[in-house]
């Protein structure tokens, strides 16, 4: 027996465009679902890491169960799921949807249907899931919730009629939201007598705990001492602990049953082995089939890190590490970089991943980083047969091995306003992209299709695309797949050496043009030194561009008397201040940031 | 009892107008601030003089500004205070800066009654046209005349100030300049390479670009709040003519030690030229670490092992209680052992004959070679520094770039 009537579960989760005011929704379900006090309240409850507050997106997904005595009388159990809100994490997010019955819509009455919003529905509908909308910040005087309601019908085709018009921020109408989901969001079904069938959807690691793995039991009983296996990396313990995540606690449980979402604890000691899609099953009595949908999370996006103090290697490797004990989908290896010294090739999702692991990195270990230019992963087919996976522009074979070269290509949905179309359009056309179609959402918005390669969109894209959008235009992607592509290896040269952590792959047509502009930003960023320095951007050996460092002739200060020796003292730390943030290649001193030069290409 | 050494500076921030390039503290006033600060200068000597009853002074310098815009009557004044407050030795260096067009034989003659016994005249150029460029108030003609009134009143030790890399200036008119200036024959000549300071008219006019240390400045540098509003400036800056570029710069400054020299002049520091036995003893007491007490707005003090400066706001400077010692003082630092040694050499290294490793030894009871061994090992294999034993000294090319060398001198922390 059961000891929670499966009816009275909800399982579900909020989808939106960022900043629609999912999180906002979600701290208002809690508090009104009674579990925390308004005091008890901190602004955004399930955003609990700093960083994550800041950029106002949630970069880990949790589950969060409140209990809701509803209109009828009855008592509720709410499993709210959180799914993280960026491209990088989309397979997250699917593993977040598969463990819901269910989705809240939240749509912002003032912009209305974003990219990312038609994404998300599109997966939530791909996962059979209830979806339901609510017209969310009705209280800003901009908003237009009839037209948005027309909207959803329109270009997403389910019914917003009766969509609740919500403030999430100010709690008006929140009360609907909370009875449309045990009206319009299925109870969970399944046999807490069959044999034990749970997908996990995200694993953390807590150092009393070991990892900690969230699950949706789709099949069957889990409880204390079941020895569970992971059907896919086959890892097998025995649990130590069920329980389900209460707004900021752990609380322990006797089991956990079909229907029901929670934790379990079984001293693993790497979230590696507990990969987020995988099923969870009773070593004893398992079940015939793994849940469908897993896939193995390989990094999109890779480039070097390097501590910015040599000595500060084993600091940065121990960082690295704590830091993948929490995220499976961060990937890293020693490299040698002559210009850099020794440091970690790393992977990451996507760009967004990178930069939230380099800012963690700085910020929670204090680590000075440098940070080689990212680079996709191409695939090399060499003419004996064999293809690498490349990784790191460096490892590329030499040209007369190589049969033909492959890059990833995305197919992205880019939603913009339609006085911008014309301006988007060029720019995926810069940026090598393939026109697929474009649909009118409406009069005045449009959906562009396009397929554009990776290596063309993992450095400012978005960037790109807000600012000749004046901001409106919003943006998803999905992996295509490898396309063979006319690509080099564009390298550079310093006072004639060739510095390899300033290397990188470029499609051919584009290779000029970068190595000449990556000469410009080289000059502008190696401070002049005794003798010149000619700057070389260079392809299979031969020089296509150049640019020359003119040598410092004068760097004298000619007065120096009572009154100047403080301030001469001030210019003289800030040399050598300037000069500690250099690396040392041959006889040139190049500033650490000029390793990142190549991401700042497009800057008008 | 054997003395301690103590340099004096007394600063007189007035002038008649400001020059285009100037960034010292100095500006125009009323000819009645100048009474009121020389007495707000004299309280602050009465408030100071107790605490050097060790010390005995060997130079006073008074600068500015312009110090010879005060009538003699001040000066006389000013002078007969320092001299009831302090001892000052008999053979002490005792200069006043001057500016040609405020010269009287009236206050020369005042000088001389005092006890100056040298004079430094701000020439800048002997071409007209590049005087007004500067935004100068005199012509060459101006200047000669104030220099043979000087020799006539009695002037045995002058110095005259230039500046080399001046707008529109080439390498045939720096060189008329240093000869019609030698053959006046003054003992010492300061030969500076002109410096684009920020906030002046210049920095507007030329920029970063043009600008020697301005990367250094920390934006609330007090030194740049002299008061001045750019716009104010009655020059047309768009008319003046570009700077020489820096291989010219360099041309002009290599010239200067060769017609120097060949005219009896050796370079002793960077930019100062002296026939041998005029070098100007209180500047070089700024390079070995000499204790100074500066009086006066914004003057600049090293004493009791502490750097610290006078307030810079004269509204400020002349309210203050000033017979109490320090009043005005501020950013005082006490110098750590490191420090002391990190401005011997950077310091020291600015004259010509270099440090002296021995002295290092004596001073701060630690071997210069342990402390800086490598350091100087490294600039010397690159050309820039020359080591002879105990002295090492900057090559040339050490000069030419010598703050890449000097800040190579700078210890990192908790050596």
């Amino acid at each position: 027996m059961a000891l929670v009537d499966q009816k009275k579960i909800r399982n579900f989760c909020i989808i939106a465009h960022i900043d629609h005011g999912k999180s906002t929704l979600a701290d208002r379900i809690i508090e009104m679902t009674g579990l925390l006090t308004s005091r008890e309240m901190q602004s955004q409850v399930l955003d609990n890491m700093d960083l994550e507050r800041e950029r106002g997106i949630t970069i880990k997904s949790q589950a969060v169960r409140t209990v809701y005595r509803a209109k009828d009388g009855e008592e509720y159990i709410f499993n709210l799921i959180d799914t993280p809100g960026h491209v990088d994490f989309n397979y997250e997010v699917s593993r977040s949807l598969a463990a819901c019955d269910g989705a809240i819509l939240v749509v912002d009455a003032a912009q209305g249907i974003e990219a990312q919003t038609l994404a998300n529905v599109y997966l939530a509908l791909d996962h059979d899931l209830d979806v339901f909308p609510v017209i969310n910040k009705i209280d800003l005087p901009s908003a237009r919730p009839d037209w948005v309601e027309n909207e959803i019908e329109d270009v997403i085709g389910i019914e917003a009629h009766d969509a609740p018009r919500i403030s999430a921020k100010t709690g008006l109408n929140v009360e609907d939201v909370l009875e449309a989901i045990v009206e319009k969001i299925p109870a969970p079904a399944g046999d807490p007598e069959a044999p034990l069938q749970a997908l996990i959807f995200d694993s953390l690691y807590d150092s009393y705990k070991g990892v900690i793995v969230f699950c949706r039991i789709k099949e069957g009983t889990v409880k204390k001492g079941t020895r569970i296996r992971m059907m896919a990396t086959g890892a097998e313990e025995e649990v130590v602990e069920v329980g389900y995540f209460g707004a900021g606690q752990f609380f322990p449980c006797d089991e956990l049953s079909a229907g029901m979402v929670g934790y379990v604890t079984a001293s693993i000691k790497n979230v590696k082995d507990t990969r987020v899609g995988d099923t969870i099953t009773d070593a004893k009595r398992p079940c015939q089939e793994p849940l469908p949908g897993y896939k193995k999370v390989t990094p999109m996006v890779y480039c070097g890190l390097y501590p910015a103090d040599g000595a500060k290697y084993n600091d940065l490797r121990e960082a690295l590490e704590k830091l993948q004990l929490n995220d499976a989908s961060l990937f890293f290896e020693p490299e040698t970089s002559i210009a850099l010294g020794f440091g970690f090739r790393c992977g990451f999702l996507g760009l967004l991943h990178l930069e939230i692991i380099q800012e963690r990195l700085e910020r929670e270990y204090n680590l000075d980083l440098v940070t080689t230019a990212p680079s996709v992963v191409y695939r090399v087919h060499k003419k004996n047969g064999e293809m690498i996976e490349l990784t790191n522009p460096t490892n590329l074979p030499d040209p007369t091995e190589i049969e033909y070269m492959e890059e990833p290509i995305v197919r992205a949905e880019i939603m913009v306003t339609t006085e911008f179309v014309g301006a988007i359009m060029t720019l995926c056309q810069e940026r090598r992209g393939t026109y697929l179609g474009m649909e009118y959402m409406e009069e005045t918005r449009a959906l562009l299709k396009y397929d554009l390669p990776l290596n063309e969109i993992i450095y400012d894209f978005f960037d790109a695309l807000k600012s000749r959008s004046r901001g409106y235009a919003s943006f998803d992607y999905d992996m295509k797949g490898y396309e063979q592509s006319t690509l080099v290896k564009l390298d550079i040269l310093i006072n004639r050496e060739e510095v390899d952590a300033l290397s990188f792959i470029v499609h051919a047509d584009s290779a000029y043009e970068r190595g000449r502009r990556m000469c410009e930003k080289l000059k502008e960023e190696i401070p002049r030194h005794l003798f010149e320095i000619p700057i070389q951007a260079a392809v299979g050996g031969k020089i296509i561009a150049r640019e020359t460092v003119k040598a410092m002739r004068k760097d004298v200060l000619a007065k120096c008397y009572g009154g100047d020796i403080s301030r001469k003292k001030k210019l003289l730390e800030k040399q050598k201040e300037g000069k500690k943030r250099m690396r040392q290649v041959g006889s040139v001193e190049i500033p650490q940031k000029a390793f990142m030069s190549v991401l700042k290409l497009d800057d008008e | 009892m054997n003395k301690r050494e103590l340099e004096l500076y007394l600063h007189i921030p007035f002038c008649i107008r400001k020059c285009a390039y100037c960034d010292f503290l100095s500006f125009p006033a009323p000819e009645r601030l100048y009474k009121q600060y020389v007495d707000k200068l004299i309280e602050e000597i009465y408030g100071q003089w107790k605490n050097f009853q060790q010390y005995r002074v060997t130079t006073i310098f008074v600068g500015g500004g312009t110090p010879s815009i005060l009538p003699g009557e001040l000066m006389e004044e000013l002078f007969a205070v320092l001299y009831e407050c302090f001892d000052v030795a008999e053979d002490a260096e005792i200069t006043v800066e001057a500016n040609p067009g405020t010269l009287t034989m009236e206050k020369l003659e005042v000088y001389r009654q005092s006890g100056v016994n040298r004079l430094s005249i701000g020439l800048q150029s002997a071409d007209d046209q590049e005087l007004k460029y500067l935004g100068r108030i005199h012509s060459y003609d101006e200047f000669l005349k104030s220099y043979q009134r000087a020799r006539q009143a009695g002037f045995t030790n002058i110095n005259v100030d230039l500046m080399s890399a001046l707008p529109g200036q080439d390498l045939h008119s720096w060189k008329t300049t240093l000869r019609k200036v030698m053959m006046l024959k003054p003992e010492h000549i300061s030969a500076y390479s002109l410096m684009i300071e920020e906030g002046t008219p210049f920095y507007a006019r030329f920029g970063e670009d043009g600008c020697a240390g301005c990367s250094s400045r920390d934006e609330g540098d007090q030194r740049i709040q002299t008061g001045r509003d750019i716009k104010g400036t009655d020059m047309n800056l768009d008319a003046l003519p570009d700077l020489p570029d820096e291989e010219t710069d360099r041309a002009m400054y290599h010239l200067t030690r060769e017609l120097m020299a060949a005219h009896g002049y050796s370079r002793y520091e960077i930019s100062n030229y002296a026939r041998a036995g005029y070098e100007c003893r209180h500047n070089k007491g700024y390079w070995t670490g000499v204790e100074y007490l500066g009086l006066g707005l914004g003057a600049s003090s090293y004493t009791f092992n502490h750097r610290y400066h006078n307030t810079e706001d004269l509204a400020e400077y002349l309210s203050l209680d000033l017979s109490q010692a320090g009043a005005a003082a501020q950013d005082i630092q006490e110098l750590t052992l490191e420090e002391r040694m990190e401005e011997f050499m950077f310091l020291g290294l600015r004259l010509m004959d270099g440090v002296d490793g021995s002295l290092f030894l004596e001073r701060f009871g630690q071997n210069m070679w342990n402390v800086y061994g490598d350091v100087i090992r490294r600039l010397e294999s690159r050309g820039l520094l020359k080591v002879e034993l105990p002295k090492v000294q900057l090559t040339e090319l050490g000069i030419d770039v010598s703050n890449v060398v000097l800040s190579e001198f700078l210890l990192d922390e908790g050596i």
